[in-house]
């Protein structure tokens, strides 16, 4: 069941994200300096989490959507789903742990 | 009275119809795309947050020397495509898990024109990309543009 419900949460998320986020890339066809401004917005501290936030969740919405492919068209998917689980957390984890000591030093170079 | 067929009897044409199964459709293109999409967003997030400096290095300039090569223009069409449809199918199943009569169908039409909202904006800022802008400052906009070769 928790998979099932981070996965809807994680979806959504990213879903309003991304609405927001062709909006701000759109900028770049209006003028060079609009575009910076928004995008200098990003790096700052706060959004620098968000940034780490959204990793997280499209990092498991993906991981946890393999899962369910498995489960739908792999034999023994169904059989296995609580290990796949457990397999999604684990590599969730490897995944971040790659990614945040790199976000965490960007965020800090970029406030000095 | 509409008869319901007893479970796992055989689908025979008095239960088969001659319409298109978009639930199904649906079902499979959240399988499908969602491969893309792994591949897709992974490597935008590897290139645009991880490479280099990360978000650090990301502006005007940075996006002009992507979109200069028609690799990337094609990997980013394919991404707004791919994840609003993805996106927007998965929203429509949550509004139907929870919202009911007029409530439903005012979020449904909602998701529904922003999604084809965004993928028509999208589409048009990646085909009709200037990287030189007339007037813009030399500090601002690619190497290659003319404003930088004097």
């Amino acid at each position: 069941m928790w998979s099932w419900v981070l996965h809807r949460i994680t979806g959504v998320a990213i879903f309003f994200f991304l609405l927001v986020h062709v909006l701000d890339t759109s900028l770049v066809r209006i003028t060079p300096e609009g575009y910076n401004a928004v995008i200098n917005t990003y790096k700052t501290p706060i959004l620098g989490l968000g940034e780490l936030a959204l990793v997280a969740a499209i990092g498991f919405h993906a991981l946890n959507g393999i899962r369910i492919i498995l489960i739908d068209f792999w034999s023994v998917g169904t059989r296995h789903q609580k290990l796949l689980f457990w397999i999604v957390i684990a590599l969730w984890i490897v995944l971040l742990a790659g990614f945040a000591p790199r976000q965490i030093i960007n965020i800090i170079a970029e406030m000095s | 009275m509409t008869t319901i067929d007893a479970p796992r009897s055989p689908h025979t044409p008095a239960t088969a119809t001659r319409k298109v199964n978009w639930e199904k459709w649906g079902w499979i293109y959240m399988r499908a795309s969602g491969i893309l999409l792994v591949v897709l967003i992974f490597g935008h997030l590897f290139v645009n947050l991880f490479l280099g400096t990360g978000v650090r290095a990301i502006d005007f300039a940075f996006v002009a020397g992507k979109w200069a090569s028609p690799f990337w223009k094609v990997w980013d069409v394919a991404m707004l495509w791919l994840a609003l449809i993805h996106g927007g199918n998965g929203m429509r199943t949550v509004i139907n898990d929870y919202a009911h009569g007029r409530g439903r169908t005012v979020l449904l039409v909602l998701v529904a024109a922003s999604v084809i909202g965004l993928i028509v904006l999208g589409t048009l800022v990646l085909t009709t990309f200037d990287p030189c802008p007339a007037g813009a400052p030399g500090n601002l906009v690619p190497s290659f543009c003319p404003v930088n070769s004097k």
